[in-house]
């Protein structure tokens, strides 16, 4: 029988891993569909950003009650995993609790941890599940979240609940099974939460309770399986992307724009047209600016699958504010749907544009893009370091640069500039009229 | 006031402390003509040999880069960067963060290398450096004051401290709105939004902020850009306060306070 065991085991384990693999290479292929940009540099403090924004999560801080229960179920719901480790040897070798033999009086303690963290992981996502659904908090209730984004924070909270709850439920029947002295549930001593609840069985038969036991075990790890699978689809994967988002982080000053260097070379050669004459000829047409995904940098494509939907950057966006269309977390859901459909594009078709649709129009209107005002409050609030501003401002230069398309009013201030070399209709000899 | 020219330096073979540019709002907008002056009165005062570019400034490009008109942007720094570096300015002083932002950050990577710092700042070094001394108990002694950020001094630049510290020395009494430093709420004119309608909304950006601005119970609005200034002013108007709250830049109470 514990073959059996063993092998359903083997077949669950394969298949999660291997549905995980497909899936976190399709999303890295996705991502890669981004345009290049070298984000290597100042390694130093690419790794410092790593620690405190990602392992510190030092943006969270910003509300220090909310970063408290928000690092509880982060750190719980890592540490915890450790014991992960045991039920997966245990699972394969068809053992029990095979540690607590190796490790002696320090496998209580170990356990114990884990499970004050269990109990304060299940509290927290309580609590978080409370301020969504009760106190409704203005940036969860907000538009942007209709449909799934609202169920799927929803799902996460619930399930990490679930497997607290199994975690806590296969310790305490093992507890009640090892002081009947049942037989391959070796005595470890009580572990410091659950061996409290472990006269609740005192009702159950031997065979009940291992049941329970087993029970318990087997939900929780096929939870975590399928919880692992989970992730790439929903807004948690921000769990595994906020280390690489934080270290790949831009580290310019956040007023710096990205500079063009075909359009600089442009205007070099029409300043200096002795220099274009011996310019290499090149035959490919330059894109300027972002119409869909794959224009944009890889890093705004990362930017996107990262992001949390947690609105930090919405409800500090001063367009989103006054009740603009603009809202930039939307501007990072909805350029991950995109990015998704052109996945989906080249999986069915081989190839991205096969809809004839693209991030601009079809999903990001230019109402949007034209609402925004650069005040760098999103970029600034981001816990996990995303640059909605960056999205923003590569798809103007489309609009602008491609399509010719700007408000009446912003060609009038590009021909007073050009003219006047000022954006106001007066003369560049009155400059200095200030001076009486 | 004797102002000269960066061309009227060259022609004698000089070279002054410190280019003051002057910017597109502090040349032609009346209300900021204002603070251009005040500044200029401050440097003057504090005895700095100082240059403007008069008709030969160009606009930096600011607005056209973030409207999207990356071909324009770089033509006007093009241009200035070789005026600029033709008359080998070294060091370059503004009153708009926006300048600022464009010469601190963008212009390098495109040949035009100088030290550039904001008024704010520059203000601060001329006060500890004791080259600006304040009256004994000024025009905003025990008044209330509060500061809005802009920005692109404040987010984009990381330059919160300076300013707070030249108005400290104004005896005022301090005042921070509930969003503020790294938290502080645009006044709207950034990104090139000064140039056109607000899109549809249910308000405005500076409505919004000139009512927070108005809720400290300040009684003078603290501003360091020529932009933020227009904003707030509409924003403390609309509030239906304007005769009560003033908006003032930072240049001009230092002005009005200097020894
Ligand atoms: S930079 Fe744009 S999108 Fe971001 S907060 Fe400011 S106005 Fe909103
Ligand atoms: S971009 Fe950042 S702040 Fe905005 S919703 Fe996503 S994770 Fe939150």
């Amino acid at each position: 029988m514990q073959i059996v065991y063993q092998l359903l085991f083997l077949t669950a384990l394969g298949v999660a891993v291997w549905l995980f693999t497909r899936r976190a290479l399709g999303i890295r292929r996705n991502i890669l569909l981004g345009r290049n940009v070298e984000l290597n540099d100042r390694p130093a403090e690419r790794w410092k950003n790593l620690l405190l924004l990602a392992f510190g999560q030092k943006k969270m801080f910003r509300n220090p009650l909310v970063a408290v229960l928000h690092f509880f179920v982060y750190a719980g719901f890592i540490i915890i995993n450790i014991e992960i480790l045991e039920i997966m040897i245990d699972g394969l070798a068809g053992t029990h609790r095979i540690f607590a033999p190796v490790l002696g009086r320090l496998y209580l303690v170990l356990i114990g941890c884990f499970e004050i963290l269990a109990v304060l992981v299940a509290v927290s996502c309580a609590i978080f599940l409370v301020r969504r659904n009760i106190l409704k908090l203005k940036r969860f209730i907000s538009k942007d979240l209709d449909g799934w984004p609202r169920s799927d924070a929803n799902y996460i909270l619930l399930t990490e609940i679930v497997l607290m709850l199994l975690f806590l439920t296969m310790n305490a029947a093992d507890q009640a099974l090892q002081a009947r002295g049942a037989e391959h549930y070796i005595t470890t001593g009580d572990f410091w939460v659950t061996s409290q609840f472990a006269p609740l069985f005192s009702g159950l038969s031997d065979s009940a309770l291992i049941a329970v036991e087993r029970g318990a075990w087997w939900l929780h790890i096929l939870g975590v399986l399928a919880f692992l699978n989970y992730l790439p689809f929903s807004k948690h994967l921000h769990i595994i992307l906020a280390f690489p988002n934080a270290y790949y982080t831009d580290l310019r000053p956040k007023g710096k724009m990205e500079n063009m260097p075909a359009i600089q070379q442009e205007v070099l050669y029409a300043m200096q047209p002795e220099l274009a004459a011996n310019a290499p000829v090149s035959d490919t047409v330059p894109k300027f600016g972002a119409k869909d995904v794959q224009d944009l940098t890889w890093k705004n494509l990362l930017d996107a699958y990262a992001c949390t939907e947690c609105g930090r950057c919405s409800a500090a966006c001063p367009a989103t504010q006054t009740g603009k269309a603009l809202s930039p977390r939307l501007i990072m859901m909805k350029t991950r749907d995109r990015l998704e459909e052109v996945g989906r594009n080249i999986r069915q078709h081989g190839s991205a544009t096969t809809d004839n649709k693209s991030l601009l129009r079809d999903h990001i209107t230019e109402e949007e893009l034209r609402a925004c005002t650069t005040c760098n409050a999103c970029v600034e609030e981001c816990p996990v370091s995303i640059n909605p501003l960056h999205i923003i401002l590569q798809m103007r230069r489309h609009l602008v640069m491609e399509e010719s398309s700007a408000p009446q009013e912003w060609n009038m201030m590009f021909s007073n500039i050009e003219n006047n070399m000022a954006p106001w209709k007066f003369s560049p000899d009155d400059r200095d009229a200030w001076i009486q | 006031m004797q102002i000269k020219t960066m061309a009227e330096y060259f022609a004698n073979g000089e070279t002054p402390e410190v280019l003051f540019w002057v910017g597109c709002a502090g040349s032609f907008d009346q209300r900021a003509q204002k603070i251009t002056r005040a500044f200029a009165a401050i440097l003057d005062k504090a005895g700095i040999p100082f240059a403007i570019l008069g008709k030969e400034e160009g606009c930096t490009g600011d607005p056209a880069r973030r409207a999207g008109n990356e071909f324009l942007f770089q033509m006007m720094a093009y241009s200035n960067i070789q005026l600029l570096n033709n008359y080998g300015v070294k060091s370059i002083v503004t009153a708009c963060p926006h300048c600022f932002n464009t010469f601190r950050n963008e212009y390098p990577q495109l040949g035009g290398t100088y030290e550039v710092v904001h008024h704010a700042t520059y203000l601060q070094q001329l006060i500890d450096g004791g080259r600006i001394k304040m009256k004994e108990g000024g025009t905003f002694k025990g008044k209330k004051i509060t500061y809005h950020d802009s920005c692109y001094l404040g987010r984009a630049n990381g330059i919160y401290e300076a300013p707070r510290q030249v108005l400290e020395t104004l005896d005022a009494e301090l005042v921070e709105m509930k969003r503020c430093k790294s938290k502080g709420l645009c006044c709207g004119a950034g990104g090139a939004q000064m140039f056109k309608e607000e899109e549809k909304g249910n308000t405005r950006v500076n409505f919004a902020r000139g009512h927070e601005a108005v809720a400290t119970d300040a009684s003078v609005i603290a501003a360091n850009c020529p932009f933020c200034m227009t904003m707030l002013t509409d924003g403390v108007k609309e509030a239906g306060k304007e005769e009560e709250v003033k908006v003032l830049d930072i240049a001009e109470m230092i002005e009005q306070n200097m020894q």
